[in-house]
């Protein structure tokens, strides 16, 4: 389980008891599971896909894209299935009509909040978003859009930051604090006005943390991040890294 | 210290206080303290010391007298007499006039009913004691809950009590407290905390800030007591930064309480220690939400985070955390001295006690008011607050702020209780009440309170971070005319989808306004939409797009 | 003596800073230091610059950008100094249904700036609340630190061309 570092004590804490095993179901599909392990996570070990942005293999959870919400029979609240562990006899539900057309909306709204026209963005043909749309039957927008502008933050001398297609995962943030240890990044402001900083909210080129690894690029799931002199067709993400490094530094049991 | 000592302590305070022959309370409440009631306070002193009356009356500044509208409130004991709209020259007179008839043009009995209709608990001390003096909450059975928790009753035996009284939060959501202790004693952990909820964000709510400004050892002994049936050694009030008059009583009654010996180490003499705190919110609404106070707590950004897990189980910095609004706090020490079953004897089957209210907004007697559950909401608008102002129709009440919703017409003369307000669509809340005439537009009052939720949402999860801006957009385009009829649908959906789909409390109960408004005056709606008129007259309709 | 040095020193020998230095010892400079630190902060020199955000974070030993985050996420702190008078009008429940927007328009309008705007000859600052808790006193406006209840238009206007025109 990987709750964020401060959440780590119970986790601590269930050492001490052997972790017990538990079946329950998914879409009918009968599982089992280790009592700390996700409800995502049981889903794709049986090849039962759900959706997400704001999780990534190897970071921490923060349950806030919302995108993989399951029904859980019995409770009218929709849980994300990225923080949900299951209980005995749980019965979840992946791909009911309420839940489909609730993602379909949510990644609507992500649409509508900043720009994320496809054809002038870099990372085209390889990015999270817009795979989503498709896993997603998501063919049209309509809410109006929001559209709000940003600012282009190319002074790095290797990357650069495009907020108008950010969608605040902040899968770079967690990245640069929980793998690579410098917390450049976080978030500044709050709800809409909401907008990822590097440092004191300066100039990425000249912050004093940034030690240059590039690793908030390769997870981020959208072109807000990107490689410069890199074509569309080159500016593919690798994060094979990120396991390999959870598990070197022995985070993996967790 | 003995029980005894305490006791005594209490007696030669009111001994001391019944040796004046009248006692003038001067409320220095922040209401009544920004009209001015310091000075005239001062005053006061000044003319009972000019008089040369000092051994025979006693002026004294107390908290909250409820009445904020007719401040600057003064009480004379023990006649009961009750003066407002005080002002600095009227000080000769008030002194003249004891032992008299009372000063006929700051006579208040015409607001008799706002009184006698009200049943005190929580506010049982508010406008008799002085705030900053632990003797008199002593005098007043103050601490003695504490004691015999202490004493003469086990840890379990404190939750019995409280489970028994059939107290529920009264932050909001109204989770019975006794559950909530149980789950916290439950959890296995050497060190655990109790945190006070004193982050009043509702915006037209201010009943927390009353009790801490007019009787903040209640809500101390109340987290003490709550400590010791839990196992936690440790407490913090979360106060928001807005309130300084109520965090600097706060800071002072810990203070006093420490020295007293009823605070920090060995209450009491017995094993038993518990230290408080006082952290400041810096402005954020979603504090409020138990997760994301935790995170306040710790220094951090206030986000909520997903739960289970409960902060019962993993709270502040990981350990099993008790966290209770202060009106429930302030519940605890009457619950402990009187038993469950007194308690549980007020208010309606499943909603046990009284609850304070702020009542304010197009109504005459606005102020701090306490009723028991199931006092109809016409009692509460029409007989404790003295009807609508001017004489207008009243149009709806609003209850449980941002997150609440709107009470037409019809519904006055239903029970104010946590069930029924959750059928019609609205909640408990914190207590704040507004109440609204024709001028007032619901679709405006919509806007409003979506406009609040949207600047007040963290943007953590995307369905509050940019559902509440397009929910917010509607309305404001409705409200400037440029509606279209389809819009009504959209707006259903936004909010069935936001209430469902967001992280926490905050983006699930933020369509709230919005839904019952249009569930009760959906002719409003229509007609800004379809007629491009504002029936109330607030929006300026600019239907030239 | 390197840069880090001299900017120590300097912080020394201002006054105000002993407050913020006490604040952190209190807390033993421990991370959940910070929004009591900010406090001190903008209690001592009226808002928080970059330089002392930048001490700060690096006295609690916490990243920049973290500090940055709290600072610009809870609305009581500014990052622009205030101006020499304040204004602020609550735009609570109760306020705004006894009519607190049109106060703030007229404001607005009489001092050509928005809530969160300073005058240019930075002698008001205009500022709006969630609420001051004095609901029964309905419209609030708070000049300096001192609330004002019942207000109308033309009350408030008063005030604040007495705050603009004030010499001294």
């Amino acid at each position: 389980m990987r709750y964020p570092a401060f959440l780590q004590r119970i986790a601590d804490r269930a050492d001490v008891q052997p972790v017990r095993i538990l079946t329950f179901s998914i879409n009918g599909q009968a599982v089992s599971a280790r009592e700390d392990e996700t409800i995502l996570s049981v889903a794709r070990e049986n090849g039962i896909s759900i959706p997400t942005l704001c999780h990534l293999d190897g970071l921490s959870e923060r349950g806030a894209c919302r995108l993989c919400i399951v029904e859980i029979k019995g409770s009218p609240k929709l849980s994300p299935s990225c923080v949900t562990l299951p209980r005995q006899d749980m019965e979840v539900i992946t791909n009911s009509d309420r839940v489909l057309d609730y993602r379909r909306k949510i990644l609507e709204l992500l649409f509508t909040e900043r720009n994320h026209i496809c054809s002038v963005c870099v990372s085209n043909g390889h990015c999270d978003l817009q795979s989503l749309t498709t896993e997603l039957g998501m063919t049209h927008v309509h809410y109006d859009y929001l559209h709000t502008r940003h600012a282009v933050d190319a002074s790095h001398e290797r990357f650069s930051v495009d907020h108008n297609r950010c969608v605040l995962c902040q899968r770079c943030i967690r990245v640069c604090e929980e793998i690579e240890g410098a917390h450049t990044w976080d978030v500044m402001g709050r709800g809409y006005l909401s907008k990822v900083i590097t440092d004191l909210n300066q100039p990425w080129g000249e912050s004093t943390s940034c030690t240059g690894c590039g690793k908030c690029v390769q997870v981020c799931p959208t072109g807000a991040l990107s490689e410069k002199g890199k074509s569309v067709a080159e500016m593919t993400k690798k994060r094979q890294f990120l396991p390999y490094l959870k598990l070197m530094r022995g985070d993996e049991s967790r | 210290m003995t029980i005894e000592e305490l006791q005594d302590i209490g007696k030669i305070e009111k001994e001391k206080q019944e040796g004046f022959k009248y006692r003038i309370h001067v409320c220095v409440a922040a209401g009544c303290l920004s009209s001015q009631s310091g000075l005239v306070k001062e005053a006061l002193e000044k003319e009972v010391a000019r008089r040369g009356l000092e051994s025979w009356a006693l002026v004294k500044g107390v908290g909250c007298l409820g009445l904020c509208t007719a401040g600057p409130m003064v009480a004379i004991e023990p006649d009961g007499l009750l003066y407002q709209g005080v002002s600095v020259s009227d000080a000769s007179d008030i002194l003249e006039a004891l032992g008299g008839p009372p000063v006929n043009r700051l006579d208040c009995s015409a607001h008799l009913p706002f009184f006698a209709r009200q049943r005190k608990i929580v506010l049982e001390n508010c406008g008799h004691i002085d705030p900053e003096s632990i003797e008199d909450y002593v005098a007043e059975g103050g601490y003695e809950g504490l004691y015999n928790a202490l004493r003469t009753m086990t840890p379990a035996g404190v939750i019995e009590q409280i489970t028994k009284s059939g107290l529920r939060g009264r932050g909001g959501a109204g989770f019975p407290t006794g559950l909530k202790w149980t789950a916290v004693s439950k959890t296995k952990s050497n060190v655990k905390f109790v945190i006070c909820n004193a982050d009043e964000g509702d915006p037209g709510a201010f009943m927390d800030r009353s009790v801490l400004e007019s009787d903040p050892h209640r809500v101390l002994e109340g987290m003490a007591i709550a400590g010791l049936a839990v196992g936690a050694n440790y407490g913090f009030v979360y106060v928001r930064a807005e309130y300084p008059l109520a965090v600097k009583r706060i800071r002072t009654a810990i203070a006093r309480a420490e020295r007293l010996g009823v605070l920090g180490r060995n209450i009491f003499n017995t094993t038993f220690s518990f230290d408080v705190t006082v952290r400041l919110g810096a402005g954020a609404f979603v504090c409020g939400e138990e997760t994301a106070l935790i995170a306040s707590i710790e220094g951090r950004r206030g986000s909520p985070r997903p739960r289970p897990p409960f902060p019962s189980e993993l709270g502040l910095w990981g350990y099993p955390t008790l966290i209770n609004n202060v009106e429930t706090f302030a519940n605890v020490p009457p619950i402990i001295r009187k038993g469950g079953a007194w308690f549980a004897s007020i208010g309606t089957e499943k909603s046990k006690g009284t609850k304070v209210f702020a009542l304010a907004g197009r109504v005459n007697n606005t102020g701090l008011i306490e009723a028991p559950m199931g006092t109809t909401l016409r009692e509460i608008v029409f007989d404790i607050g003295g009807g609508v102002t001017g004489d207008r129709k009243f149009k709806a009440i609003l209850t449980g702020g941002p997150s609440g919703g709107c009470i037409p017409a019809q519904f006055l003369d239903m029970s104010m209780d946590y069930e029924s307000l959750a059928q019609v669509g609205a909640i408990m809340g914190s207590g704040g009440l507004i109440v609204m005439d024709d001028s007032s537009c619901m679709v405006d009052v919509a806007k409003f309170f979506i406009e609040f939720c949207m600047s007040e949402s963290c943007g953590k999860c995307v369905p509050c971070r940019v559902g509440t801006v397009q929910i917010y957009n509607l309305l404001k385009r409705i409200t400037e005319g440029g509606g279209k009829p389809s819009d009504i649908e959209l707006l259903e959906e936004l909010c069935d989808l936001v209430k469902n789909t967001s992280l926490c409390g905050l983006g699930q109960t933020a369509p709230n306004p919005v839904l019952s408004t249009m569930r009760y005056f959906m002719d409003e709606y229509k007609a800004h939409i379809e007629d491009k008129v504002c029936p109330a007259g607030t929006c300026h309709m600019n239907p030239t797009e | 003596m390197d840069e880090k040095e001299v900017d120590r020193i300097k912080v020394n020998e201002d006054r105000r800073w002993r407050l913020v230095n006490r604040t952190m010892r209190l807390h033993g400079h421990q991370p959940d230091a910070l929004i009591e630190t900010l406090h001190a902060v903008q209690e001592s020199f009226g808002f928080l610059d970059i330089d002392s955000l930048k001490y700060v974070a690096e006295s609690l030993r916490l990243p920049l950008s973290l500090v940055y985050g709290v600072a610009t996420f809870y609305h009581f702190f500014t990052l622009k100094p205030p101006g020499e008078h304040t204004c602020v009008v609550c735009l609570g429940t109760a306020c705004y249904i006894a009519g607190s927007s049109n106060i703030l328009k007229t404001v607005e309008e009489q001092t050509g700036i928005k809530p969160g705007e300073t005058t240019p000859d930075r002698k008001l600052s205009l500022l709006t609340a969630r609420c001051m808790g004095s609901c029964g006193l309905a419209p609030v406006v708070v000049f300096d630190g001192e609330v004002h209840g019942k207000m109308s238009s033309a009350s408030v206007l008063e005030n604040v061309g007495r705050l603009l025109n004030h010499d001294d």
